[in-house]
């Protein structure tokens, strides 16, 4: 009987918990539309083969009777030089740009963030003194550039590109994390934690770490953003993904040179990458009122 | 004058957040003399900086809504008075916050901020030059015991100690020569022997330049010290009203006794019992007496209806049903 | 064999070195805390009395000087030097408010923590029937284990916090100014918990404060401490009764009482003259020189020594040196 009570408390105050910052995020319409916005986008990179109307455009295809068609009904977005549906390879570019972000974050973030939670809490010492000075050498050189030099050295590949703004964005988490890290270690339940007799790793995961989250997170989804963004700009240049498969920037790449005649091959991606961008800023900005990071 | 110099009348605010409507200041009465000086007394959240706020109209209306009541400053409503015409009644009052590193602004020295608000007061017709004000400005560091005023107006508050800063506010509250000062606990965040100090200038001061002022504490002694009239608050409502001396001679309602038996005593005789239960949410509030879940002496009538301020001698008023009938 | 004291601490020091010089936080602290017993100490700010505290339980190291447990363990140096059974032994009750509970954490994670870490409890089960019992045992209702501790109040976060503390099975507890801003009945309530939780555990306490009323109630020693040195240290009667130090003499005019009765006991009003002075780069003699209205010019140059004037009375004052 007691058992049942605890557990309906423990739902009960969860779900004021979520309706609590359901109410702060949706106080801005603007981060409700973004949020709305993802939500669409993800579904349709999740079932772009099966909503795709032409799912072959995004393998090796030629079809040059179809060839540089506008928009109309049949191909929404028209096609391009080769005859491919410019709308399913917009979609299938959306799935590659979410794609990027997501393993670029889920590589970069828990390094830098691990790196930072050890530097900050051991402020003072050696190892927070050499992991910050390896943290500044990274941090020294712009993003764009540092993956450029790694995308060069590496043949040009999707995963490369990836492994290139990965090794470019963790300093950028360790920096964050070690400026909330330090000042969260001077708090009292911190040293409450040390005097009851709590190991280091229990400190910096179970007592530091959840305090950090909520810049964690936000930064994520704004990061996002960028990440997709300087993704694309790699593959503009041709160091991402390789022919044919579909990528947002080499679509805009591939579609300038046709601007302003045949202008729906550039547009279009671009639009694309513009709205993505967007609806991450947007929902990241919403996630900033709700979990009330102000350090972002 | 007999006029009061502040009446509020049934005053009732609320606050809309996230879990509703919390029903704070349930029916606040209260009324302030010239040169008298009140103390508005309760524990935290009771509802008494409300009421501070309110009258210098500073609450953020939403999320505070009044649903009933007038404050009469002189006479005249100020709540439903328009921008205009209350920030000529702005410059008659002055307030003193509990935090003086907060009400302080870091980027700007003393001396610029002290001058601000002597060019802002209303007796600024004739002595209006940049040297009269600063005169001035030294006259009033001069008044509240702050050693080398010069020095201090050239200093930034993060120079000074707690105490100076607190003196600071006390100067920019007086220094305007206005009728009523409303000092939200100003001494609570200061070491003892400081808060001593500061005390006993501001009683100084007050008494000095006639200005009325209405303390609010939590703290009963402090109170005892400095003020003549007392209101004690509980949940949003005023429950006791006495002349300083007689309240801490007869504390007549439950609460004010059973808040005087658990206050330590320099005597000794360790410590009471405390009151039982706790302070209610005022999103739900008890029905009738807001205390009557914690009264010792509760009679069926307190649980429907909420007790009036019964007079029970002159000057003495105790909202409980135990003195419908005089004592 | 009965230890009779639990805690001796010898010339105690902590000194910090900041841009503008020295900051002599704690300067040369002696005491003795006796087994059961409710030791006070009492300050204003500035006076050392929390780091000497955070000393104790070892977040800061001390610069120099012995703290010595139960009359065998040195524990002088930090709590990562300290044996993990002693661990259990000191606990500390924090200044309320603040943050002593961590925020993103309920209540029952909070609580869990010290009975995990030194293993108390098996399985999950046992786990939060512990947590329960430590709830009920400072008044709490069951469901208070899923809330935050932004939706308590201060009095319950410091029972919360109360409970943490003791949940390990102390000996010896910490309290810095665990009511300063709490409201008088909250006090009431926690302070009467403690005392009964003393009783029933076998506790000795430090207890932090600058309310000298309380002190009355509830110690049974008190060490006045200004700028970092100890200016007396007496039994409570005798204290309240025969205050020696000027400060101390100070500090009791100072206080606001609400009775004739208090006033009666108060000694005379004494005016304290001027402010606190910063604890950086203090001037020969006296740390309280500057204030005292009883100065002698050895004042300024000789740095008194302790003397005992009467048993177990102590007091750090040139005016008593013979």
């Amino acid at each position: 009987m007691k058992n049942n009570n605890i557990n309906f408390e423990k739902l009960s105050s969860q779900t004021n918990r979520l309706a609590r910052y359901w109410y702060k995020y949706s106080r801005n319409p603007l981060s409700v539309l973004g949020l709305i916005a993802i939500f669409i986008i993800v579904f349709m990179a999740i079932s772009a083969p099966y909503l795709s109307p032409y799912p072959e455009s995004a393998g090796p295809y030629v079809n040059i009777v179809e060839a540089n068609q506008p928009p109309s009904f049949v191909h929404f977005f028209g096609t391009d030089l080769l005859g491919r549906d410019i709308f399913t390879r917009t979609i299938f570019g959306l799935r590659l740009s979410l794609l990027m972000g997501i393993v670029v974050l889920s590589l970069s973030a828990p390094l830098g963030v691990f790196a930072g939670l050890v530097a900050g809490y051991f402020r003072g010492r050696w190892i927070s003194v050499l992991i910050m000075r390896i943290v500044d050498v990274f941090l020294a050189v712009p993003v764009l550039i540092l993956a450029l030099a790694v995308c060069s050295i590496l043949p040009p590949d999707v995963f490369n590109a990836m492994i290139a703004v990965s090794i470019a964005w963790w300093a950028v988490y360790a920096r964050l994390i070690y400026g909330v890290a330090s000042s969260i270690k001077g708090e009292f339940y911190i040293q409450a934690a040390e005097v009851i007799g709590a190991s280091t790793g229990h400190i910096l995961f179970k007592e530091i770490l959840i305090n950090c989250l909520s810049p964690i997170f936000t930064k994520m989804s704004v990061d996002m953003a960028f990440v997709i963004l300087i993704g694309s700009s790699l593959s503009f240049v041709g160091l991402g993904a390789q022919p044919p498969t579909p990528d947002l920037g080499s679509m805009v790449a591939d579609g300038a040179r046709f601007l302003p005649n045949h202008w729906w091959m550039a547009i279009f991606p671009a639009c694309a990458i513009v709205i993505i961008v967007l609806a991450l800023s947007l929902m990241g900005d919403g996630l900033r009122d709700m979990l009330g990071s102000e350090e972002v | 004058m007999n006029n009061p110099l502040i009446e509020i009348k049934d005053l009732h605010v609320q606050f809309r957040v996230f879990e509703g409507i919390l029903k704070v200041l349930d029916g606040v009465n209260l009324t302030l003399k010239f040169g008298e000086k009140v103390g508005l007394v309760g524990e935290t959240s009771c509802g008494k900086s409300t009421i501070g706020k309110a009258i210098t109209r500073l609450l953020y209306i939403p999320p505070a809504i009044i649903t009933r009541g007038e404050i009469l400053f002189e006479g005249k409503d100020i709540l439903r008075m328009s921008q205009v015409e209350f920030r000529q009644i702005r410059k008659k009052i002055s307030i003193i916050f509990q935090d003086p590193t907060a009400a302080l602004n870091p980027f700007f020295t003393i001396g610029t901020q002290v001058q601000d608000v002597i060019r802002f007061a209303e007796r600024s017709g004739k002595n209006t030059g940049k040297e009269d004000i600063r005169a001035h400005a030294i006259q009033a560091l001069k008044e509240v015991l702050i050693p080398d005023p010069e020095r201090a107006l050239k200093s930034y508050p993060i120079q000074l100690s707690g105490g100076m800063r607190q003196r600071v506010c006390i100067a920019m509250a007086l220094v305007r020569m206005n009728k009523l000062v409303i000092a939200d606990e100003p001494v609570t965040s200061l070491d003892v022997t400081i808060q001593d100090q500061i005390l006993r200038l501001l009683k100084e001061l007050v008494e000095k330049y006639n200005t009325s002022i209405i303390l609010i504490s939590h703290n009963l002694a402090i109170v005892r010290e400095l003020t003549n009239r007392v209101y004690i608050m509980y949940a949003g409502s005023i429950v006791e009203v006495a002349k300083t001396k007689d309240f801490f001679a007869h504390p007549l309602h439950p609460y004010s006794q059973g808040l005087l038996s658990v206050i330590p005593k320099l005597t000794g005789g360790g410590i009471g019992e405390g009151i039982y239960g706790s302070v209610p949410k005022y999103i739900n509030p008890p029905k009738g007496c807001r205390f009557h879940p914690r009264c010792k002496q509760v009679m069926p009538i307190c649980k429907e209806k909420k007790a009036p301020l019964f007079k029970v001698s002159e000057d003495h008023e105790v909202a409980c049903f135990l003195f419908k009938n005089g004592v | 064999m009965l230890n009779n004291n639990i805690l001796t601490v010898d010339q105690l020091k902590k000194y910090f070195i900041v841009n503008q010089g020295v900051l002599k936080a704690v300067d040369g602290v002696t005491f003795s805390v006796k087994n059961g017993e409710i030791f006070s100490i009492v300050g204003e700010s500035g006076s050392g009395k929390s780091t000497v505290a955070y000393m104790i339980i070892g977040t800061y190291k001390p610069t120099t000087g012995k703290i010595i447990y139960r009359e065998k363990y040195d524990i002088s140096q930090g709590i990562s030097k300290r044996p993990h059974k002693l661990k259990k032994e000191i606990q500390i009750v924090f200044q309320a408010p603040g943050t002593s509970l961590n925020p993103a954490r309920n209540i029952k994670q909070i609580l869990e923590v010290p009975i995990k870490i030194h293993n108390f409890s098996k399985t999950q089960s046992e786990l939060n029937e512990r947590v329960l019992e430590l709830l009920e045992m400072v008044e709490l209702s069951a469901d208070y284990m899923y809330k935050y501790p932004s939706m308590l109040g201060g009095g319950e976060k410091q029972r919360v916090a109360i409970a943490r503390a003791l949940s390990v099975n102390p000996s010896f507890v910490l309290l810095d100014e665990p009511t300063s801003s709490l409201d008088v009945s909250v006090q009431a309530k926690i302070i009467n918990m403690l005392i009964q939780f003393k009783k029933i555990f076998n506790l000795t306490y430090i207890f932090i404060t600058h309310d000298l009323s309380l002190v009355r109630n509830i110690a049974s020693r008190v060490a006045i401490m200004y700028l970092g040195k100890i200016c007396e240290i007496a039994p409570v009667s005798e204290f309240f009764n025969n205050p020696l130090h000027p400060y101390t003499q100070i500090l009791l005019s100072s206080i606001p009482v609400i009775s004739h009765e208090e006033e009666a006991l108060k000694p005379k009003r004494i005016m304290s003259m001027g402010e606190i002075p910063s604890p950086i780069n203090l001037p020969p003699g006296c740390s309280f020189y500057s204030r005292c209205p009883k100065r002698m010019d050895i004042c300024g140059i000789k740095d008194p020594e302790m003397l005992e004037i009467e048993r177990g009375h102590v007091v750090r004052c040139n005016l008593y040196s013979k």
